[in-house]
């Protein structure tokens, strides 16, 4: 098969008269790790539960794996794993009781063999039988994972999967991705870690409900034009706000001990860091995609984040 | 092609939900506890043997008779003697509830008795809770005429075997109505499966909203009917145990006969208890979370034991009252427990009872079908 994983056009969807998304289109194609970004409240989690069918858009159409998303989310269900945000399994199950329910609910053939496989890749033999909800945060979201794969889904939509997850399991949890994308399985993943992003093949970030960029990081970094600075030295916080008024900054951003100021244009930029910013260190740095995203989101702030 | 319904599925929803409840102990004690303490609190309330009830003895003549009356109520511990003077302080006794009956026996009644005249005798009992005063009255009309007729002998031998020497008039005051505890232990039944199966039913859906896990189901292929009949299935089975402790404690405290067919008893618990489930699954699918549910249980709850016949006899209510309890399915339950279990219902008196049921189901697991949320809109 040669459709994209996932490809919705114009999705829209309201709640109680507010667009919580709005026009949004997304193609995903097989075998990619999709990252989905954007600020808390932005509409990432609604987007993806009308890709997999449990929202109907109020406009949009689009297809899942070939299939429609208005008409055969039966279909789609059967072949999507679907991780949800908060942890949605049984804590009053065991580990094994709660795949095992996975199973019989995707009707799966060796029921007995595919979750004693499950249990082992997760490497929790010992402790099949522990309740689900004794479990850390870490080791919920690997069950997540390993529930969402059972049925061996040829899509995965990822809703935050490694919030509150520390960061060794969190790479571990990133090989663990790349080598189902290695094997063919198409992931939207979404996320707020920006060494997540980078490990994304492709990158889409939403803001306000509205898609303001698509594509590898390269190229959203590309497509903003902006020219960053890092400027070292003390008392960056008094030169921040002095910097921030002048329009030809368009924001600064700390990085660590070095302050990131971006602007569009390059030479007006230099001109006026270098006005202010006397007796510090100044030097020329790619503009990150962590510039870009906040520089995204102020954007459309001021853009429609008035709107009521 | 997959069928639309899986029994794979469906029973994956079925053996997890009774692996949830096989952890809950609260709710496992609830099943248990609840007819327990319903039967015990409400039969012990209505069938106490009534001892010591507070009694006026108003003798309008001093006889052999008349004492041979006093001294066997003395005797019989049911009743404490209230001296009373005459008719008027009797009655203001009674009125002012220091005094559960009155028994008045009229002048000349010995007299009378000698003469084959039938003299009355008048019981007057305070029935504002009949079912306490029930027995004690039944009690109270064998001692005096045992008394009466052991007093039958020598010059009035003659009046002994023969169909009453005189009457009773029986007054019941306040409450013409009268209720025992055969009528209520049955109908505990169809209430105690009310309260705990629609509220059971209706946590176990909102609870799986509440924490989230809906939307895991939602996303899987499972669909409504089988989470729905599935989610049913194990509180169908857990109602069946009710019955059986129920039956169980009103046969071993009460002494309530079973006198029809234990298999029609069956099939009208399973009829009952799935209506009632329908509509646990109905509430639950406006419910937002659990503590609604419980509010809305609570107030399905209320019409069905007020009007269902359980509280208050069905045919005193007012036309309104009876066209709600018509609807209800308690009340068909309530009479048809009573009937198996009194009368000795044969399948054609039970029919009547039974099909009301069943229509009850159909249209409410369609309501409910109909408004299961698929999606998480
Ligand atoms: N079922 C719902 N009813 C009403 N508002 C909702 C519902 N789901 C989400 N929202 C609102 O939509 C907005 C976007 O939410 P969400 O998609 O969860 O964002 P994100 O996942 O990016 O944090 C939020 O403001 C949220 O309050
Ligand atoms: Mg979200």
């Amino acid at each position: 098969m040669t459709d994209p994983a996932i490809d919705v056009k114009h999705l829209c969807k309201s709640f109680h008269g507010r667009r919580v998304v709005d026009d949004v289109s997304l193609t995903v194609g097989r075998g990619e790790i999709y990252g989905f970004l954007g600020p808390n409240g932005s509409g990432k989690t609604t987007s993806i539960r009308l890709m997999c069918g449990l929202l109907t858009p109020d406009k949009g159409s689009g297809t899942c794996l070939g299939f429609d998303i208005l008409q055969e989310s039966a279909s789609i269900k059967r072949r999507v794993g679907y991780m949800t945000q908060r942890f949605s399994f049984w804590e009053d199950l065991t580990i094994r009781e709660n795949l095992e329910f996975v199973a019989r609910l995707y009707e799966m053939d060796r029921r007995r063999e595919t979750v004693d496989l499950a249990i082992e890749n997760l490497g929790l033999q010992g402790r099949a039988n522990q309740l689900a909800g004794s479990l850390s945060g870490g080791w919920k979201q690997r069950l997540a994972l390993a529930a969402c794969m059972l049925h061996k889904p040829e899509l995965l939509l990822l809703d935050e999967p490694t919030a509150g997850v520390d960061p060794t399991a969190r790479r571990d949890y990133w090989e663990e991705l790349h080598k189902l994308a290695a094997q063919g399985i198409s992931v939207l993943v979404s996320t707020h870690y920006m060494d997540e992003a980078e490990r994304c093949h492709k990158l889409a970030y939403i803001a306000y409900g509205k898609l303001l960029a698509t594509g590898t990081a390269q190229e959203i970094v590309a497509s903003q034009k902006l020219f960053t600075l890092a400027v070292r030295g003390d008392g960056l916080a008094a030169l921040a706000a002095r910097l921030e008024a002048m329009p030809e900054v368009a924001q600064t951003v700390m990085f660590g001990t070095a302050l990131h100021v971006s602007g569009t244009d390059e030479s007006a930029l230099q001109g006026a860091v270098n006005g202010t910013s006397s007796g510090y260190e100044v030097t020329p740095v790619e503009t990150g995609l962590e510039d870009v995203f906040i520089y995204m989101m102020n954007h459309s702030r001021d853009n429609f984040g008035a709107r009521p | 092609m997959r069928l639309a319904f899986s029994f794979t599925r469906w029973w994956g929803v079925v053996m997890k939900e009774f692996l949830q409840l096989r952890r809950d102990r609260l709710t496992f004690g609830m099943i248990v506890g609840i007819p327990v303490i319903q039967l015990v609190l409400f039969g012990y309330a209505i069938n106490s043997d009534p001892k010591h009830l507070p009694t006026a003895l108003v003798l309008g003549e001093q006889t052999g008779f008349t004492r041979s009356i006093e001294t066997a109520l003395h005797n019989s511990e049911y009743f404490s003697l209230v001296t009373a003077a005459d008719e008027q302080e009797a009655r203001t006794l009674l009125a002012q509830g220091k005094v559960q009956f009155v028994v008045s026996v009229p002048q000349d009644f010995t007299r009378r008795l000698l003469r084959g005249e039938h003299p009355a005798m008048l019981l007057e009992a305070d029935a504002t809770d009949p079912t306490a005063t029930g027995g004690a009255l039944a009690a109270l009309q064998g001692i005096v005429a045992s008394a009466a007729s052991r007093e039958c002998r020598g010059a009035l031998a003659f009046l002994r075997g023969k169909p009453d020497p005189f009457q009773f008039i029986v007054h019941r005051l306040y409450n013409p109505e009268g209720l025992t505890h055969y009528n209520i232990v049955p109908g505990l039944m169809g209430v105690i499966l009310t309260m705990t199966t629609v509220m059971m039913t209706g946590l176990a859906m909102t609870r799986e909203r509440e924490r989230g896990t809906m939307e895991n189901l939602l996303a899987s292929p499972v669909s409504p009917l089988e989470i729905m009949t599935g989610k049913i299935v194990p509180y169908i089975f857990i109602g069946h145990v009710q019955v059986a402790i129920i039956l169980l404690l009103s046969f071993l405290l009460f002494d309530v006969p079973f006198l029809g067919n234990p298999l029609a008893l069956y099939v009208a618990a399973l009829l009952f208890i799935a209506a009632n489930l329908t509509v646990g699954v109905t509430l639950s699918s406006f419910a937002k979370n659990q503590l609604q549910a419980l509010q809305m249980t609570l107030f399905y709850f209320l019409p069905n034991i007020m009007l269902s016949g359980f509280m208050f006899p069905f045919a005193g209510m007012p036309k309104w009252a009876q066209a709600i309890g018509n609807i209800l399915p308690l009340t068909y339950f309530n009479r048809a427990v009573r009937g198996i279990l009194l009368k000795g219902y044969s399948w054609t008196d039970l029919w009547p009872h039974l099909f009301p049921l069943l229509i009850f189901c159909l249209v409410v697991m369609s309501i409910s079908a109909r408004f299961f949320k698929k999606t998480l809109d």
